[in-house]
């Protein structure tokens, strides 16, 4: 099935040279980086976390809801879902390997990753992540492989391919439970002490996967002769819906606990997010633009009507994507680091090198994302008809 | 281990087919069974503490000379060009900032100004080493220093996210450049960038029978000053020993106890 990404058309030749040529720049800064180490960064003794766990975090949610679309379609039988699931197994094989690839490049010493498991801490949280990371890879190319290829050849998927479905759909919230775990279990970091932690994360995570997978949805259906559906879309829509408020719920809730408890180490990191503390303020107005953009997103949802228009569901996911993408991706780790144990501030802004490092990073993700696409709809071009009898490709 | 005994079992495991593994274990048992044989001399408790009696520091020169000895013996790199990723030790704060939610606007001016001497609380629990994915950083069950493996740490800086003391730093680039030549220590290695390193009690020093450096270098500072020193070690778990009688006797406090880490450095003023 794999010939398949390399014929294209000219189109996605030169989206594909895109994404090699922004991975390039980001290896040179990369090399850079690994020569001089992560003093080419903005992290810091007090901020020892950037934007690259930030990332790390936010794509371990992506990752994660894939079971938004497996969930329905295995367990309830959801018939819609149908066409959907390949393409939310090959997003959740690309988020799971920027993850690994955004833990590597925040290494310090990057060539002794191995220790990981030659010197395995069952302690560490760290040690259950890369577990249950590379278990989540490993089963979502299997799956997504073993049944894209019986379609291919117009039969039933495998009967031993269930059970190990069945096993992935648990697996999928514990990639981002154990994620929350990271930060939820340190003390003195008052930020993320919060037993809601993982609970966020999963919502935030359920919210925002599925409206990235929406918009891949389309953009497949404008690009390519597969069609993903029409309902299918919708009952994301649905999904990224109910996420979005619970997400936001959650977000109150620790609103509530830090402000009217009044205990100054609960609210400062609130405090220095949302409207800067003695006179630091960087990360205010990016805040504010998450904050906007959730509340447009969820004005934008909650209203069928809009909903229902494919255009405007488009602009509210990536109104939502974006809004989690800035409070997960960035906030929420740095965030956690101010003030530091000595209640002082020392701010954090990435560095270029920094930046193009974790562009780099996103354009490997989404080379390997147009490589899986690539092959599934090319194999769904070649069936023509779903599983159901029902047409998955337009009609010329 | 001579020669002979080595080709003696390298033959015998090769004959039995267990190849090199079981001579590679038998080496390594032999080689760490003399590597943790300790020198008569050496420095032993069951659980090492400090108490910084802040009432024997006279001036801000009288700690400096205690951080001095520490990052000179432990060759920190000084003159870094961004503090914001500085490397230290050792080092001192006000009140306010080492002791954060104990902090009183009425409370006494002299304490209000006075510079803590802060290092790592080597914590009876502590939570750099719950996080750690790799044990590069480890509780000592001989004597509880959290100690540092330099040549293990993947650099994640878990550690430091993990550690509610801020004692942590970590290599943000080669420290070399940064160390004066003429006054480096050849007895202790300098670091590579990458890693995170911290105050380890001068695991090394105990283990010749020589105090740490910070506390031989209070003892100078007090002799001078015509006290006794300011900086006293010792065993905790030793009814008898230095640190328990100054507990017994003053009062003290310790940073952060709330947490359950057990810092063993206390602070009497």
């Amino acid at each position: 099935m794999l010939e398949n990404a390399i014929q294209g058309s000219r189109r996605y030749w030169i989206w594909v040279f895109f994404l090699l040529s922004v991975i390039g720049a980001g290896f040179l800064a990369y090399l850079y980086q690994f020569k001089y180490g992560l003093g080419v960064t903005g992290m810091s003794r007090d901020v020892s976390w950037g934007l690259y766990i930030g990332q790390f975090t936010f794509l371990v949610g992506v990752a994660a809801s894939g079971v938004m679309v497996v969930l329905p379609y295995y367990l309830h039988n959801y018939k819609k879902f149908a066409r959907l699931t390949i393409l939310g197994e090959f997003l959740a094989i690309a988020a799971v390997i920027m993850c690994m690839l955004f833990i590597f490049v925040d290494l310090g010493q990057p060539l002794r990753v191995l220790n990981v498991i030659l010197h395995p801490t069952p302690n560490s949280v760290m040690f259950y992540d890369m577990l249950v990371l590379s278990g989540y890879l490993l089963l979502n190319l299997f799956i997504g492989w073993t049944v894209l290829s019986a379609e291919r050849k117009e039969v039933a998927p495998p009967k031993w391919v269930k059970p190990i479905i069945y096993l992935s759909i648990a697996w999928a919230p514990s990639i981002h439970t154990v994620t929350a775990f990271l930060y939820a279990g340190i003390p003195g970091r008052h930020f993320w002490l919060s037993a809601i932690m993982a609970a966020r994360f999963l919502a935030s995570a359920f919210a925002g996967g599925p409206a990235l997978l929406i918009l891949l949805a389309l953009i497949v259906r404008k690009y390519t002769k597969f069609d993903p559906g029409k309902e299918a879309i919708q009952s994301l829509g649905k999904i990224v819906t109910y996420c979005m408020i619970i997400n936001v719920f959650f977000l109150g809730l620790e609103f509530f606990t830090a402000f009217y408890s009044q205990i100054p180490g609960h609210m400062h990191s609130f405090v220095y997010l949302y409207t800067g503390l003695h006179g630091y303020s960087k990360l205010v107005p990016i805040m504010w633009v998450s904050s906007i953009l959730a509340a447009v997103a969820l004005f934008m949802l909650v209203f069928p009507q809009i909903r229902k228009n494919e255009s405007l569901l488009a602009v509210a996911c990536v109104a939502t994507f974006l809004s989690l993408w800035i409070d997960k991706g960035f906030g929420l780790v740095v965030g956690g680091f101010v003030p530091n144990p000595f209640e002082k501030i020392t701010e954090y802004w990435p560095t270029i090198p920094e930046a193009m490092i974790t562009m780099a990073v996103w354009a490997i993700g989404f080379l390997v994302l147009t490589i899986l696409y690539k092959v599934a709809i090319a194999v769904k071009e070649e069936v023509v008809f779903d599983k159901y009898g029902e047409r998955q490709i337009k009609a010329e | 281990m001579n020669r002979r005994k080595f080709l003696k079992i390298a033959g015998m495991s090769s004959l039995l087919g267990v190849g090199g593994f079981s001579v590679a274990n038998t080496v390594r048992n032999e080689l760490e069974a003399s590597q943790i044989k300790s020198s008569p001399a050496a420095l032993t408790a069951k659980r090492w503490a400090m108490v910084v009696d802040m009432s024997k520091f006279k001036s801000p020169e009288d700690y400096q000379k205690c951080i001095d000895a520490c990052h000179r013996v432990h060759n920190v790199p000084t003159g870094s060009d961004d503090p914001k990723q500085e490397i230290k030790w050792m080092w001192t704060d006000t009140y306010e900032h080492a002791f954060p939610g104990n902090e009183d606007e009425y409370l006494a001016e002299k304490v209000k100004h006075m510079p803590f001497l802060l290092l790592c609380n080597h914590c009876d629990n502590p939570p750099c080493v719950r996080v750690c994915p790799t044990k590069a950083t480890f509780k000592r069950k001989s004597d509880g220093i959290v100690m540092m493996d330099m040549h293990r740490c993947i650099g994640c800086r878990f550690c430091m996210a993990g550690c509610p003391y801020g004692a942590r730093s970590f290599n943000y680039r080669d420290p070399r450049p940064h160390i004066d030549e003429s006054k480096e220590n050849p007895e202790f290695p300098t670091r590579m960038k990458g890693v995170v390193e911290k105050c380890t009690l001068c695991y090394e020093r105990l283990a010749v029978g020589l105090e740490p450096a910070c506390v031989e270098a209070a003892k100078e500072v007090a002799a001078k000053n015509g006290t006794t020193p300011g900086l006293i070690f010792g065993d905790l778990e030793d009814p008898n020993s230095a640190v328990r009688k100054i507990l017994d006797e003053r009062f003290s406090i310790r940073r952060k106890p709330e947490l359950g880490t057990g810092p063993s450095v206390y602070y009497v003023l």
